[in-house]
């Protein structure tokens, strides 16, 4: 397979804040992957690059085998960008933006009237077509804002955080559009915020802390990178806590927690099912009344967790990092 | 689907303009949905000539008509003032532009890169001639008269759109260095006050402190306003003999080619830095 895009040594400052620390990247052709990090990480500033919107301090990246720093003009002519902010003329109509974007994008003008129809009604956008997106919801706008990214039929796509802000149903719509670019052979880098997202939508994640890759894989390799599978145990009676802990500390392959003010303990476990059925036998002949037991595999979430928590303990000792603040920036 | 012409020297030249149409277009139509904003960029030039016409007219005496001959002076200074002030104006929606991250969209496009600002200019041009219209008829419409020929009439219109589409490079330059809209919307007129008003627009030179009045003498919205003075027939008195005021189109006409020659490359290359990334 060949390479869509390629980045090595990545780094980029602004001022005395180091954006990216050297970050390389490579997504094969037709796939997505999905950059992952905390607010701050550096998502936006390496989707910036690649896409020629900033040059790097150091460090190379080509895209469709393009370089984009020597080659920006013909790297945009095989790419499209979806912004993390909404990047859409207020005071046009849709079709307006899009007839815009086209001809900008150096079609002729009935190929951009076509092209704009084409995308119109492919976003289900035909309806509001003809009036000024200034009405438009935040859903419709993103789409629309997708749509104009593919103005030039791109072969590879970057998405800045295509779905934050919007509600469960268009987050939806929005995934099954990406997935259909996909299918039709598109190569994606999507940035995103939600694990369930990259989950969903991406073949390998990358995950970003401070500038650097921290991890990558597939979504189950990063999982088991965290550890394979636990029992989650919920006891009755918090007296038993102890003895419950004691029980299944043979089945155990790692340290076992407990959480005492929700009466929880965790206990890492290789052998899956096997395991469960072997600890509630244990927990039975002990006389220790179950509340709840489930065997879980370890989401994303906890992927993200163990790996950045692991960052931030660090951190803890000098000044906040910028950038990590907890909420979002503006709604977009 | 994708049609790309390869790009060569001619070529970009050609995109260059093709581009510049398409952008100019997206203001031409944005100036049509809120034309509050054309309302109010009208209606303001407009009561600084009834304001200075009638207020101040019998203060400033420039010559022996009275407050007729200041309103045939004023005129032409207001004319200055207007396509100055009109910066301010495109200082502010560049800055909205690289806000909203339409900026980058357009720079992750193959388009021209200087059709964005050059789309831009050129529509607040047309703006301006549109402005220049109205107040023309109104300064008629309060005294003022074009005394001089046709062809000197047209002649200091044409000087006046010249110069107003070289100082929107200024204020698209001063718009894409700030950081963001509320700061470019004060730093659009922070450098306009100095410039604007040390100058011959509403009082005779020869009127100002010794010190100020070289400074006033070479200023180039004294020079526009004086060069449409003289080409409309219109008052111009203490006119003294030092090289801008003999030769004062010619000046003018340097001055907006050289405003163009060095903030034209200047904002595109801004344009092609700018890194605010739609953020807020
Ligand atoms: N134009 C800029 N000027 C100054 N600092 C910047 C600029 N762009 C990014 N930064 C800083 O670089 C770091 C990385 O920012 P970046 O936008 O790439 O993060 P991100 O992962 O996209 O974050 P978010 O989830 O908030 O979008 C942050 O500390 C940010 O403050
Ligand atoms: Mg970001």
């Amino acid at each position: 397979m060949t390479k869509a895009i390629v980045a090595s040594g990545l780094t980029k400052h602004f001022g005395d804040v180091k954006a990216l620390n050297g970050i390389d990247l490579e997504v094969e052709q037709g796939t997505v992957v999905g950059l992952l990090g905390p607010n701050g990480s550096g998502k936006t500033t390496t989707v910036r690059i690649l896409s020629t919107l900033l040059k790097a301090d150091s460090g190379s990246a080509t895209v469709g085998g393009i370089d984009v720093a020597s080659h920006p003009d013909d790297v945009r002519k095989v790419i499209g960008l979806t912004g993390q902010y909404a990047a859409v003329d207020n005071y046009l109509t849709g079709r307006e933006n899009l007839e815009l974007f086209g001809r900008l994008f150096h079609l002729s003008k009935s190929e951009a009237k076509v092209r704009a129809a084409e995308l119109l009604e492919r976003f289900d956008l035909e309806d509001a077509a003809d009036r000024g997106i200034k009405g438009y919801s935040g859903g419709m706008r993103r789409r629309l804002d997708l749509a104009a990214s593919l103005i030039g039929n791109p072969s590879v796509l970057f998405l800045d955080e295509p779905t934050t802000g919007l509600d469960p149903r268009s987050r939806q719509g929005m995934w099954d559009v990406i997935e259909g670019l996909v299918a039709e052979g598109t190569t994606v880098l999507l940035t995103t915020q939600y694990l369930e997202e990259a989950d969903q939508l991406a073949s390998r994640i990358v995950v970003l802390d401070h500038g650097s890759v921290i991890a990558q894989g597939t979504s189950d390799e990063l999982k088991n990178q965290v550890g394979g599978d636990r029992i989650e145990l919920i006891v009755t009676h918090s007296e038993d806590l102890a003895r419950a802990e004691e029980t299944l500390k043979p089945l155990a392959s790692g340290a076992t927690v407990v959480e005492e003010a929700i009466r929880k303990v965790l206990a890492p476990v290789s052998g899956g099912s096997r395991a469960i059925v072997d600890a509630v036998r244990r927990l039975d002949e002990a006389n220790i009344d179950i509340a709840d037991i489930a065997l879980r595999r370890p989401t994303l979430d906890d992927v993200f967790l163990s790996l950045t928590g692991h960052v931030a303990e660090d951190a803890e000792v000098g000044p906040k990092k910028p950038g990590r603040r907890g909420g979002r920036g503006g709604k977009k | 689907m994708t049609t790309i012409t390869p790009t060569s020297e001619r070529s970009s030249f050609v995109w260059l303009f093709f581009d510049t149409l398409a952008v100019t277009k997206r203001h031409i139509l944005k100036i049509t949905r809120v034309p509050e904003s054309l309302f109010f960029s009208l209606i303001q030039p407009v009561m600084f000539v009834l304001l200075f016409a009638f207020v101040f007219g019998g203060a400033i005496n420039v010559g022996p008509g009275g407050a007729q001959s200041y309103r045939e002076y004023l005129i032409p200074g207001i004319f200055a003032q207007t396509v100055m002030f009109a910066t301010a104006g495109i200082t502010v929606a560049i800055s909205y532009d690289a806000q909203l991250g339409i900026m980058d969209r357009f720079r992750s496009l193959p388009m021209s890169p200087g059709a964005v600002l050059g789309g831009h200019t050129l529509a607040n041009l047309v703006q301006n001639i549109l402005v220049l219209v109205v107040l023309s008829i109104t300064g008629f419409a309060v005294g003022w008269r074009i005394h001089g020929s046709i062809a000197d009439a047209a002649t200091a219109y044409v000087l006046m759109g010249l110069f107003a589409y070289a100082v929107t490079w200024i204020g698209a330059w001063v718009g894409l260095k700030m950081p963001n809209p509320e700061v470019a919307s004060t730093a659009g007129l922070a450098w306009l006050f100095p410039l604007t008003f040390a100058s011959n627009i509403f009082t005779p030179v020869s009127t100002m402190p010794g010190w100020l009045q070289p400074i006033a003498l070479w200023n180039p919205v004294s020079c526009i306003a004086l060069s449409a003075r003289k080409l409309f027939g219109n008052p111009t008195p203490g006119l003294g003999s030092t090289f801008p005021e003999t030769h004062t189109v010619l000046l003018t006409f340097i001055y907006a080619v050289a405003i163009i020659a060095i903030f034209a490359p200047l904002a595109v290359r801004a344009f092609k830095q700018n890194s605010s990334g739609g953020k807020a």
